[in-house]
């Protein structure tokens, strides 16, 4: 008999998974309704603009209670966490990140009927931030 | 005090979303890069902003050493009622700071 072990693509990998297991609570996470605005080629890691947009109405029966953004490779898995509500009038935001390295980028939005959705972005980025020294 | 710069819309008229932008001068020292001696320096981050407005909290982030010096933010808020929209954050090393602008809602 052969027997194949399952194992995850990388470490990395498997430590978002677990990162983003931590913030659903092991919900099922559906792709899509999440838009994730950001450079797919960055040059500079340091400052990089990131959006990030939900699908929704925001009405107080149905809204968008949070989103959560995870990296895959920079030292720590969280990058931000938006909270909204009805009286955000859009679940929409934007910032800046630093990105240490060419890596995937989740987001994923808890809507206020418990479902969540994600979108996932694949980064390519030439200058890194984060580890390098003060020089 | 760090320096704050917030930008509203002059005036909204009731029940439309208008976008708030929020940014301040901090450094957001990662802990993981190393000084000019070679040791790691110490970790100085932002930690928590807070949007209050009429009332209520209208929009709050958590932030970690991924978000990039000077943390901007710019998200949306619904107008309901004139009066101050209150802006804090909140770090390491005990730090806080609260911004105010005025909303005008016509």
């Amino acid at each position: 008999m052969l027997v194949v072990a399952v194992r995850p693509a990388s470490a990395a990998a498997e430590d978002l998974a677990t990162a983003i297991r931590n913030w659903t609570g092991g919900a099922s996470v559906t792709p899509g309704r999440v838009r994730l605005d950001i450079a797919r080629l960055v040059d500079n890691g340091n400052a990089v603009p990131l959006s990030v947009g939900v699908d929704s109405p925001m009405t107080a029966a149905d809204h968008v209670v949070a989103v959560a953004i995870f990296n895959e490779k920079n030292p720590e898995r969280d990058v931000a966490r938006f909270h909204f509500g009805p009286r955000s009038g859009r679940a929409a935001a934007s910032t800046r990140i630093r990105l240490a390295t060419s890596q995937n980028l989740v987001a994923i939005a808890r809507m206020s009927d418990g479902s969540h959705w994600s979108a996932t972005v694949d980064v390519l980025v030439t200058l890194a931030a984060c580890v390098e020294g003060d020089s | 005090m760090a320096r704050a710069i917030v930008t509203v819309p002059p005036g909204v008229p009731r029940g439309e979303v208008f976008e708030v932008r929020a940014i301040i001068a901090h450094p957001m020292e990662t802990g993981f890069r190393p000084g000019s001696d070679g040791r790691r320096l110490p970790r100085d981050v932002l930690r928590r902003f807070t949007c209050r407005y009429d009332g209520a909290t209208v929009f709050a982030a958590d932030l970690y050493p991924a978000i990039a010096a000077n943390p901007y933010l710019a998200f949306h808020v619904l107008a309901t009622a004139s009066g101050p929209m209150t802006f804090t954050w909140e770090g390491d090393n005990g730090f806080a700071q609260t911004e105010t602008a005025a909303i005008v809602v016509t």
